[in-house]
């Protein structure tokens, strides 16, 4: 690796102005396990930094907060372990506790943070989906103070988020799920662990009796960026919680919601068909979680 | 790049050395601490050889920066054993023939030692997603897994 100068402020604003300072040569560092990996392998997206603003030392991008009334707040520095592990994530976020608890391996997710799997930028980051189906909103810290997006207007493509340069991801905020939610993640790898989503899909149902009131579906790596998956919803919001409806919407999302590339993983086609067949599994398991059989 | 000094504690012992930022924990372990024990297999954070604890928690320390470790408690392989004894796990590996070459040996015990800290009563499953960071090119893991389930039996035995 060609070196850097290395900061560690230890507050956000204390980042924001170490990134400014040092201008569009600076990266913010969270756990390194893609960026270490990018900048050994001369791979970054970016010019080679020239200061790396390290962001371990920040404690307050550390916390993850869940109240009744305020709902989750998850600082952009919790790790993959610490998400996984959190017990209200576990409880009422169960499809991020899911996303969170695949990343890598033990050792990666004791190192990765949420804020670096999120502006990483993967259209594959197994906390994308979840996170899109739970419409957690990105709070961004910046030279002109903080500004927050819904999480699915920070994806803008492979590698790029709306952040502009000198900003930093500072915290997530989760409203909490309507009574009667169920949701679930799961993503198709070859093997089980060490691996990367050939197709990542998740869904929240909330339910009132057998009708469905409210959906949220999101893919991964089936598209430039994560996404949700409106036509599967359309089809979903307003119908008995079933398989019949389970299967229009699994088709809704695999023909309508979207745009698979082949690559080394797998192809276009094959991809598309996991789209079908998982989500339709998906949403019967969010379903039976929902009416808390499961 | 200036060195800078950072202190942390490795194996129990309170170190301090003059590292450039762009050193790996891994890097700064082997050749300034001399403990070469630890291996750099891929060097991107996929193989596990570099495993060491971190704070408690394992990490591929092929990828964390050196001045990341400042003031960070670092338990390597050499710092399983105790007064000369090998740590049961170390022991379990050379009586199960746990290994071949060797190469992933160190970062496989650390995970190991960890998942039994965690989990003293592991089933074959939670072995296996415990050392599914580590990758072993020779054995095919099967006499790993035997290792690490008699290192098992034997703590709970011992304690």
């Amino acid at each position: 690796m060609r070196t850097f100068e290395y900061r560690t402020p230890e507050t956000i604003d204390e980042a924001i102005s170490l990134l400014k300072e040092a201008g569009g040569s600076a990266r913010p560092l969270a756990g390194g396990t893609d960026l270490v990996v990018q900048m050994k392998e001369r791979a970054t997206r970016f010019p080679y930094p020239e200061t790396i603003v390290s962001l371990d030392r920040v404690a307050e991008l550390r916390t993850i907060d869940f109240s009744d009334s305020d709902g989750l707040r998850i600082g952009s520095g919790a790790t993959m372990s610490d998400v996984a592990t959190h017990p209200a994530i576990q409880e009422r976020y169960t499809a991020l506790a899911e996303g969170a608890g695949v990343v890598g391996s033990l050792q990666t997710m004791n190192m990765a943070t949420i804020g670096g799997n999120v502006c990483n930028a993967a259209p594959s980051a197994d906390s994308a989906p979840p996170l899109l189906v739970y419409e957690a909103e990105a709070v961004i810290a910046g030279p002109n103070g903080r500004r927050s997006l819904p999480i699915a207007e920070l994806f803008r493509g492979p590698g790029e988020t709306a952040l502009e340069s000198g900003e930093l991801l500072a915290e997530l905020r989760l409203p909490v799920p309507p009574a009667g939610t169920g949701a679930v993640y799961e993503r198709n790898t070859p093997r089980k662990q060490m691996d990367i989503a050939v197709v990542g899909v998740g869904v929240s149902l909330t339910l009132s009796g057998d009708t469905i009131g409210r959906a949220r579906v999101a893919l991964g790596a089936v598209a430039p960026t994560p996404r949700r998956a409106q036509a599967a919803e359309a089809a979903l919001e307003g119908q008995p919680a079933n398989d019949e409806t389970f299967a229009k919407a699994a088709e809704a999302a695999a023909t309508d919601d979207c745009s698979p590339i082949t690559d080394i993983r797998a192809s276009a086609e094959y991809r598309r068909h996991l789209v079908k067949v998982m989500t339709a599994r998906l949403l019967a398991q969010a379903a039976n979680r929902a009416k808390g059989t499961s | 790049m200036p060195r800078q000094l950072i202190t942390l504690t490795v194996n129990g012992r309170e170190r301090e050395v003059a590292v450039e930022p762009h050193w790996t924990l891994l890097e700064t372990v082997r050749d300034a601490l001399q403990l070469t024990g630890p291996k750099e297999g891929c060097g991107t954070g996929d193989c596990g050889a570099c495993t060491m604890v971190v704070d408690g928690r394992i990490v591929t320390s092929c990828l964390m920066l050196a001045p990341q470790a400042n003031g960070r408690d670092v338990t390597t392989i050499e710092g399983l054993q105790s007064n000369g004894s090998l740590d049961p796990v170390q022991q379990a590996f050379i009586d199960a023939g746990g290994l071949q070459c060797g190469f992933c040996i160190p970062g496989m015990i650390v995970a190991a030692r960890n998942l039994l800290n965690d989990n003293p009563s592991p089933t074959l499953d939670q072995i296996r997603e415990g050392l599914a960071g580590n990758l072993c090119r020779c054995t095919g893991y099967t006499k790993i897994f035997e290792a690490v389930e008699l290192a098992a039996e034997r703590i709970r035995g011992s304690a």
